[in-house]
């Protein structure tokens, strides 16, 4: 008799029968003591990365009015990738100023499926260069290519098509009610999704007949201008579309300007908040996206299996870089040992690496800002008493910003690292033992983002999720997105919704 | 004529189903068009409004838990009950001023605004709601909920029109609020809160504080546990206050700028949504 045989004999149930187990039950996935994968980079020589970027603005790429230049790098080998121009004021009036001469002269008047078509034609340039999108997405932002190319590039122009399709059916989206623009969008965009995040604002405003002045965030502006090079090859008539490149002052200046008609922001709360109360006392319309410390609940009734490969891509994808994270797991007290010990496992068969090698499943963090924060959050957590649990197998790249899978246990639902977004591949995980406690605890923070709900039983599903305070629920998967899904938080994760119909809303008055 | 001595009423507030008197003990003279005091009305404070709100938010889960049909229900309950008081409310807009054609008229819209809100509960989530054809294998829906906890500052004008205009809507998308009554014109609200009682609204659902707005709004505005703002004030630097407060904690805000309560502007359903987010569920299709 074998001695694995014999252990399982040990584990006899209550009853006196052998417990029921698979031959491989005790087997950990140790692939790295049998093999380690190659390198399996994607290559990126065809890919042109100019030295400088201009702003774009009026149709034409414009040099800002200081001359004043900020550098880019590639987070995972710290190199300078290229310069982007520092958008001031001057620059977002003449950017403003070119939207609304667009909106009033050409845009407007455009019947609305020509509109629509302009917007199919970028959806389907955006298929053409999806490989070189998502390259350069992997080198700027850090992002695994297994991502980019996946999930950001082919997300992208699915929110391009989904809307162009609406440009001449919006007498269709509102009952008793007629539709119309509101005119020049300011729109503030972040540095987790940067060609995703443009296109769920670009997107919907362009068809709904609305002009727009885009930002991208400071560390990820080139997809942005890569897209304006789709503007200008799909013939988009000059204005329509103007991107400034630049940091915080410039995303101030866009929500400043007096002739903006809506500003749409997706960021932290704490700037979401700023940002709220500057336009206090304003006409202006406004959407926040904000943050999230989305709660995962797992019920013992959950396939653990799955859950497992939920939890991992509820907090790992990305490198955990995701307003609606399932930063927060809570597991029922019943599996909590096992699931734990099954996580454990698997976090060890996670590689953290070159963002653009094929195998890679957690890339760089985006910057050194945040990579300092995480682990500041980090020493947080140790300091506050958490037990913490780093994954072992896979060592991380000398050069380059990047995090271990982190999870943290022994944690206080008072914790700062259980309260706070962290943005990173830290999850903290708490216990629970009645579906009632489960709900308490996941709305028990500012935040209503999204939450994920893991069990076998579809009227608990339904349940629970009426009860989260919180604009997505994932039932039994996580982190899913398509262009005809509304998104958008509850409470302080921000106000309206982008994607699908309900995404129409915040760029149109109704009359 | 008899010598009868007519029973004046005392106006208290509305809260957690109760009507207590300014915590302050307060009080502040209410008059009529022709300037004769015609009642004391509570001032209320700042511990009025975090009472009110505490009264909101217990109100709140079983009240967005209730089906849309007897939410539906209650609001019609309190239509029948307004219909059957229609007397009592035209005499008292009467006592302050108004002309009896246009209290029968106000009195009589009233009812009939609270019917219409009354037949929506069960219709906006079918409207509003959708049902999403994503491309992976998942069954998508988006739904409408309540905001929780919505703070209303109230218009001086057709004091009764227009509270009822406001709570309708906002109660019927299983909303619960607290409303600064008219500063100049409170008493309709206070009389309607007692309607309110009689009508099978749960305890908390709807409360109403009369005062000083430049001694509430502020508190109001910025209390971390209200949800939303519904303003009716013009003034520009209220507004912006409002705003500014709202920022603390995302709080949505609306400001009215209609004069007309009469108007059927205020019927139609988009004025629910105002106090609505959407919640989308996935939930996987498979064997």
């Amino acid at each position: 008799m074998s001695e694995k045989t014999k252990k399982n004999e040990g584990e006899a149930t209550a009853n006196g029968s052998a417990k029921p187990t698979s031959p491989n039950a005790d087997l950990k996935h140790d692939f790295a003591s049998f093999w380690n994968y190659s390198p399996a980079p994607e290559s990126s020589d065809f890919v042109e990365i100019r030295e400088q970027y201009q702003h774009y603005i009026d149709g034409s790429f414009s040099v800002p009015a200081k001359k004043r230049y900020f550098k880019s790098i590639n987070p995972a080998t710290e190199e300078v990738l290229a310069e982007f121009a520092e958008g001031t004021s001057e620059d977002v009036d003449k950017a403003v100023k070119a939207a609304r001469k667009a909106y009033d002269k050409v845009w407007s008047k455009l019947p609305a499926r020509e509109r629509g078509k302009y917007i199919y034609r970028i959806a389907r340039m955006i298929q053409e260069r999806a490989r070189e999108l998502a390259i350069i997405e992997s080198m700027d932002g850090g992002k695994p290519i297994r991502e980019s190319r996946d999930v950001d590039v082919p997300l992208a122009a699915a929110y391009f098509f989904y809307y162009a399709g609406w440009a001449d059916k919006l007498d269709y989206a509102f009952p008793g009610r007629k539709a119309e623009p509101v005119g020049v969008c300011g729109q503030i965009i972040p540095w987790n999704f940067p060609l995703l995040m443009l296109a769920w604002k670009i997107a919907p405003a362009l068809a709904t007949g609305n002009t727009v002045v885009l930002k991208p965030a400071e560390t990820t502006s080139l997809t942005a201008l890569k897209f304006a090079e789709i503007c200008m090859d799909a013939g988009l008539p000059a204005g329509v579309v103007n991107i400034v490149t630049g940091a915080g002052q410039t995303g101030a200046a866009i929500v400043d300007h007096p002739d903006i008609n809506k500003i749409a922001f997706t960021g932290s709360t704490e700037v979401g908040k700023i940002i709220q109360k500057s336009l206090a006392g304003t006409e202006k319309k406004f959407t926040l996206e904000l943050g999230g410390k989305g709660p995962n609940i797992i019920f013992e009734d959950a396939s653990v299996d799955q859950a497992v490969e939920g939890i991992v891509n509820a907090i790992f994808f990305n490198q955990g870089h995701v307003c609606c994270a399932g930063s927060r797991l809570l597991v029922q007290e019943g599996i909590a040992d096992k699931l734990i010990k099954k996580l454990k496992q698997r976090m060890e068969t996670l590689i953290v690496g070159d963002p653009l090698d094929k195998n890679t499943d957690i890339g760089a963090i985006n910057s050194k800002m945040q990579f300092n924060k995480i682990n500041e959050y980090i020493e947080i957590g140790i300091k506050e008493g958490a037990t913490i649990h780093q994954s072992n197998s896979s060592s991380l790249p000398d050069k380059g910003y990047f995090c271990k899978p982190t999870i943290f246990t022994g944690v206080a639902q008072s914790n700062r690292i259980v309260q706070e977004e962290i943005f990173g591949p830290v999850l903290t995980i708490q216990t629970f033992r009645t579906p009632e406690e489960a709900v308490e605890k996941a709305n028990n923070t500012p935040y209503g983002l999204a939450g994920g709900i893991w069990t076998d039983k579809g009227s608990k599903i339904f349940k629970i999720s009426q009860k989260l305070r919180s604009g997505v629920v994932w039932a039994n998967t996580f982190n899913k997105f398509d262009p005809t899904s509304p998104f958008g938080g509850y409470k302080e994760s921000g106000v309206g919704r982008e994607g699908g119909l309900h995404g129409l809303y915040p760029y149109v008055k109704l009359k | 004529m008899s010598d009868r001595i007519d029973v004046l009423k005392t106006y208290k507030t509305y809260v957690g189903g109760k009507f207590p008197r300014s915590e302050s003990d307060r009080t502040y003279k209410v008059n009529n068009s022709n300037d004769k005091v015609v009642a004391n009305a509570c001032r209320c404070t700042r511990k009025d409004v975090r009472d009110a709100v505490l009264a909101a938010r217990t109100a709140s889960k079983d009240w967005s838990g209730r089906s849309a049909y007897n939410r539906g229900q209650v609001l019609y309950r309190i239509a029948e009950m307004l219909e059957g008081r229609k007397d009592q409310f035209i005499r008292e807009l009467e006592l302050l001023g108004m002309k009896s054609k246009e209290a029968v008229y106000e009195v009589e819209l009233s009812v009939d605004r609270l019917i219409y809100y009354a037949g929506w509960t069960d219709k906006y989530p079918q409207v509003f709601g959708t049902v999403n054809p994503v491309a992976s294998s998942h069954f998508n829906f988006s739904a409408p909920e309540p905001t929780g906890v919505v703070g209303i500052i109230a218009s001086d004008e057709d004091p009764l029109l227009s509270i009822i205009s406001l709570i309708a809507p906002v109660i019927a998308g299983g909303n619960t609020c607290v409303i600064l009554a008219s500063e100049s014109n409170p008493l309709p609200a206070v009389s309607f809160g007692e309607v309110l009682h009689a009508s099978d609204v749960p305890a908390g659902v709807v409360n109403i504080l009369t005062g000083y707005r430049e001694e509430m709004v502020d508190h109001l505005s910025s209390h971390m546990d209200v949800n939303a703002v519904l303003n009716t004030i013009f003034d520009k630097e209220t507004r912006k206050l409002i705003d500014e407060n709202a920022s603390i904690s995302v709080k949505r805000v609306v400001h009215y700028d209609s004069k007309n309560w009469a108007d059927d502007t205020h019927e139609n359903p988009y004025l629910i949504l105002d106090f609505q987010e959407t919640k989308t569920t996935w939930h996987p299709v498979g064997v």
